[in-house]
């Protein structure tokens, strides 16, 4: 006889669930959303970077035919933002323009030609007003001012000292600092900004599709600037074509999208130019960085000064958080005790930074990871035994309050060394061919997994799962988490089947649609494994109790007796027990149709510290943990730097489906190599130069490394099954690891990004002309 | 000005009267309703639009639709037989060569293009066939490992 086995996948290689309709092109994403109903919407975007505006003059572009419906600042005088203590953006400018393609009209037209040429018709009255593009700009004496609130041009200014670093730089035996340069980088996600507004004028209803992470943020936006009670709006995220945290806010987009359905009492279809997407931005700051570390001889850590400035652009967005987790994330990776943080969140006339992934930690890793390697080197210490002399033991509290329960670093570190042949290695260095130069880096990163306060805090449990148990015995999660090809319906549905036995088959998931699921606060700042994970589970407890007791009913038996094998109940092994379905016909028989719910809430000790103002940010269930070793070949005759292989071990918590976190990761340090190497948003007097795929240069295939990844499991004992978040911890690693394997194989290291071949080149011909061709001499500068 | 186009779209003869300046990648998602093949740039950038004319790639962000009369076109949901996966298709779910899935119908149609006329390709020969597809997910690993499960499958008769 064979034995009767609950089904299983967690931690096994378990394909997408949506990945069928995504290989056969049925996959909808919100600009195919396409029917003959539906206006075309366009935006019509300021020529400059910072003016007064006169006039909006509309009256010619509505007397073309075709035209249903143009809104300019006039129509909404409400703002929005995604932190409720930093709401100063309109949807469509009013009163000033305050960065180069800023939203100043919008036309609903009856196709997209009409559209486009009805914003030729729009006649756009300034008063130029001096620029900032440079937070040195910015913050210098007399410079314009951006937005009246903010008459230092500063978002927001941060300074803590934990500690005292006067007290350990003189513990130090040795201290250095480091100036590192961080170029602006953007998601450029695949699918371009996209919304479908459908307005019922009779009922006064308001269904808008977005291309969002945050569906229920986007709720919040349009009722707020629509005006509009919560109750007469639904939003539905059709499948979402990456996000990487430009959607992890409302944008303009949909809110403009909704503004045009209102007046024209229609539906609109807006979608976004590639060069808009990149407009529309939320990407990662410009960041300038001054780090000071003092190091005792055996690589001890004794004092951390971190002065950071973050050009964020000409609104605030997340910028407050970003500043913040700057700072906070200094902490939660190694034992560190002085430490001082002085960040400013600067104001400029460039489009609005927001929440890349690794939100706020990827900039300072490289310049803490960077110049970790360069002391090392100085103290003639294996950059490895560095970080192992300021491992922390969990469960422990860092000074500024983080919660650390599970501590995988030292086991993902003792991989990599292990894999890339480290020690053996850095013996006997790998030669290269003629002018091609080889070298190995190493660097460590760390992330959140969810922010353990949500940004906007109702009291509402974090996270909220429904499932629904009919007559046919199929099972359906209702979720409002955002797939955004992370794979998140993916995750859910393996919970649940997990804690019921069931095959992933009998699994159905709902999600997106505000009519119908609960809502959730979004896909950022990888919450939903952790968050909306242990939510799924704790419903599925639920409903396994419930379909327990209607077993034990129909058996007999007690509760405590009924063994639950998934498709199989029985009361003992020699009973031969009821199927599922008996089981749900029993169940249903007094309550009609099953609903149970599952929350999960975060617990107080994980919602960060007070000893200074917003020091909650950072604050969480779990960290993430990544080691790295990146192997280059630099070619010192055309400064063309290749990227040979990568080993990454990723401390996850327990991989849940390794084929998903594998690809997590993977993509995650490959994005981090995007940053390192090639990319950067570069303007010109505001004016964006790099707006399309081949100006701002993303790696191609041919570019790409094999990456080698080990899943570190150190089973957190929060998570759900123990796991913690996998997609954004292992981005950041790559940037220092990349640099200090530049520096180990021609000497020059590089603290500004991109490291592209025009910087290496130029670096090795400066080092040529003053004559010190010796690759041995380490530590020249590139700046 | 429009003019008759006729082709074979996905193994059906098909006319249509198209304007002139209409892109075959408009003509795919709006005339026809084909919403497989994506939109991903401003022209010639990503990839993802990537179809098959006469079983060679194309970017039909960057070809008239006037200009493929009388050719077999293929898009995305003209693969798999009998409502079953292609080898391809297979590959990119089997092996997530997908995550978002915003640019896999164009990697999809330029590795079935390979395949096509080279099924038993190198890593090299990956590489290069789809050098033009930008996918932001991946990192390009497991679509590698995608297209070579995908030429396994082919080898043992499955069509690409």
């Amino acid at each position: 006889m064979n034995e009767i086995l609950p089904a299983h996948t967690i931690g096994a290689y378990v394909p997408m669930v949506d990945g069928p309709d995504k290989v056969s092109g049925r996959a909808k994403y919100t600009a195919d959303l396409i029917a003959p109903s539906l206006l075309a919407g366009r935006i019509l975007r300021s020529p400059y970077s910072h003016a007064e505006i006169i006039e909006v003059d509309i009256s010619a572009a509505l007397r073309l035919p075709g035209v249903k419906a143009i809104v300019t600042g006039a129509d909404c005088d409400k703002t929005f933002g995604v932190l409720p203590i930093a709401r100063s953006e309109h949807p469509l400018a009013r009163d000033k323009v305050r960065y180069r393609g800023e939203p100043v009209a919008a036309v609903a037209a009856i196709d997209d030609a009409t559209a486009k040429q009805a914003l030729g018709l729009i006649k756009l009255k300034v008063k130029e007003l001096p620029a900032c593009y440079t937070s040195k700009q910015a913050l210098a004496g007399g410079a314009s001012i951006i937005h009246a609130h903010r008459p230092s041009n500063i978002e927001r200014d941060v300074l803590f000292e934990l500690g005292s670093v006067e007290q350990g730089f003189r513990e130090a035996d040795l201290v250095c600092e480091g100036n590192y340069d961080c170029a602006e980088v953007c998601q450029n996600q695949m699918e371009m900004h996209a919304a479908v507004a459908e307005y019922d004028p009779v009922r006064e209803r308001m269904t808008v599709y977005a291309s969002t992470q945050v569906p229920y943020y986007v709720h919040l936006m349009l009722a707020q600037i629509l005006d509009m009670d919560m109750s007469r709006i639904r939003v539905i995220k059709p499948h979402v074509g990456g996000g990487f945290g430009c959607r992890t806010e409302a944008l303009n987009v949909e809110l403009i999208a909704a503004l045009l359905a209102r007046k024209a009492g229609g539906n609109v279809r807006l979608v976004t130019t590639r060069e808009e997407t990149f407009i529309t931005h939320r990407g990662r700051p410009q960041t300038d960085i001054r780090l000071k570390l003092g190091m005792r001889k055996d690589g001890k850590i004794t004092a951390v000064e971190c002065e950071c400035y973050q050009r964020g652009g000409a609104h605030s967005g997340y910028g407050i958080v970003t500043i913040l987790y700057s700072g906070s994330m200094l902490y939660a990776i190694y034992d560190l005790h002085n430490v001082k943080y002085i960040g400013k969140r600067v104001l400029t006339n460039t489009p609005p930074c927001g929440a890349f992934r690794g939100h706020g930690t990827v900039d300072i890793r490289f310049a803490f990871e960077s110049l970790l390697d360069e002391m090392a080197s100085e103290l003639k210490l294996d950059p490895l035994a560095v970080r192992r002399a300021n491992y922390l033991s969990a469960p422990t509290f860092t000074d500024n309050d983080l919660m650390v329960n599970s501590y995988g670093l030292p086991q993902c570190v003792d991989w990599v060394e292990q894999a890339s042949g480290w020690r053996e290695r850095k013996r006997k260095p790998p030669r290269g061919n003629g002018s091609i130069r080889k070298g190995l880096g190493f660097a460590c990163s760390h992330y959140i997994s969810g922010a353990s306060k949500p940004v906007n805090w109702t009291g509402e449990p974090h996270a909220t799962v429904k499932i629904k148990l009919d007559f046919d015995g199929s099972i359906v999660v209702l979720s409002g988490a955002a797939d955004i090809g992370q794979g998140s319906s993916t995750i859910l549905v393996q919970t649940v089947a997990e804690v019921l036995g069931l095959d992933l088959s009998r699994i159905r998931i709902v999600t997106g649609d505000s009519e119908v699921v609960p809502k959730d606060n979004g896909s950022y700042s990888s919450r939903v494994t952790f968050m909306v994970g242990n939510a799924a589970i704790d419903a599925a407890q639920h409903l396994k109790r419930v379909l327990v007791e209607a077993a034990a009913r129909k058996l007999e038996a007690r509760p405590e007796e009924i063994e639950c094998l998934g498709e199989v109940y029985r009361a003992g092994a020699q009973d031969k027990g009821l199927t599922f379905s008996e089981v749900v016909t029993e169940a249903l028989k007094d309550s009609g149709t099953i609903t149970v719910t599952g929350n999960y809430s975060t617990i107080p000790q994980s919602h960060g510290g007070k000893k200074y103002r917003g020091a909650a940010i950072g604050g969480t269930m779990g960290y993430s943990y990544s080691a790295q070793v990146v192997e280059v070949s630099v070619d010192e005759e055309t400064g063309v730097v290749n990227v040979d292989k990568v080993w990454v071990a990723h401390d996850c918590g327990r991989a849940l489906n390794r084929l998903t976190v594998e690809g997590q990761v993977q993509g995650s340090v490959w994005m981090g190599m995007g940053q390192a190497m090639s990319e950067e948003t570069a303007y010109h007097d505001g004016l964006l130069v790099t707006a399309n795929m081949l100006d701002y240069r993303v790696p191609t295939i041919q570019d790409s490394p094999p990456i080698e990844v080990s899943i570190i499991e150190s089973n957190d004992p929060h998570g759900p099954f123990g796991a913690k978040e996998a997609g954004e911890g292992s981005l950041a690693a790559f940037l220092p690891a990349l640099t200090n394997a530049i520096a180990d194989a021609i000497g020059v290291r590089f603290n500004t990004l991109p490291v592209t071949p025009d910087r290496v080149f130029a670096a090795l011909e400066k080092r040529r002309r003053a004559g010190n061709g010796d690759a041995a001499q380490a530590n020249i500068r590139d700046v | 000005m429009a003019r008759i186009l006729e082709l074979v779209l996905n193994g059906r003869r098909r006319v249509d009267a198209v304007p002139d300046n209409l892109l075959l990648l408009d003509y795919l998602r709006e005339v026809v309703g084909l919403t497989g093949t994506k939109t991903g740039c401003d022209g010639g950038e990503c990839g993802a639009c990537t179809v098959l004319v006469d079983d060679r790639p194309r970017l039909s962000c960057l070809t008239l639709a006037a200009g493929v009369n009388g050719q077999h076109v293929d898009t995305v949901e003209s693969l798999g037989q009998d409502g079953r996966l292609s080898a391809v298709q297979r590959g990119f779910h089997e092996k997530l060569g997908s995550q978002c899935g915003y640019c896999t119908p164009g990697f999809i149609m330029a590795s079935a293009g390979l395949l096509r006329r080279n099924p038993r390709p190198s890593e090299d020969n990956i590489r290069a066939a789809l050098g033009s597809n930008i996918c932001r997910c991946t990192g390009y690993v497991k679509i590698i490992e995608a297209v070579k499960y995908a030429a396994e499958l082919h080898a043992g008769g499955l069509a690409p």
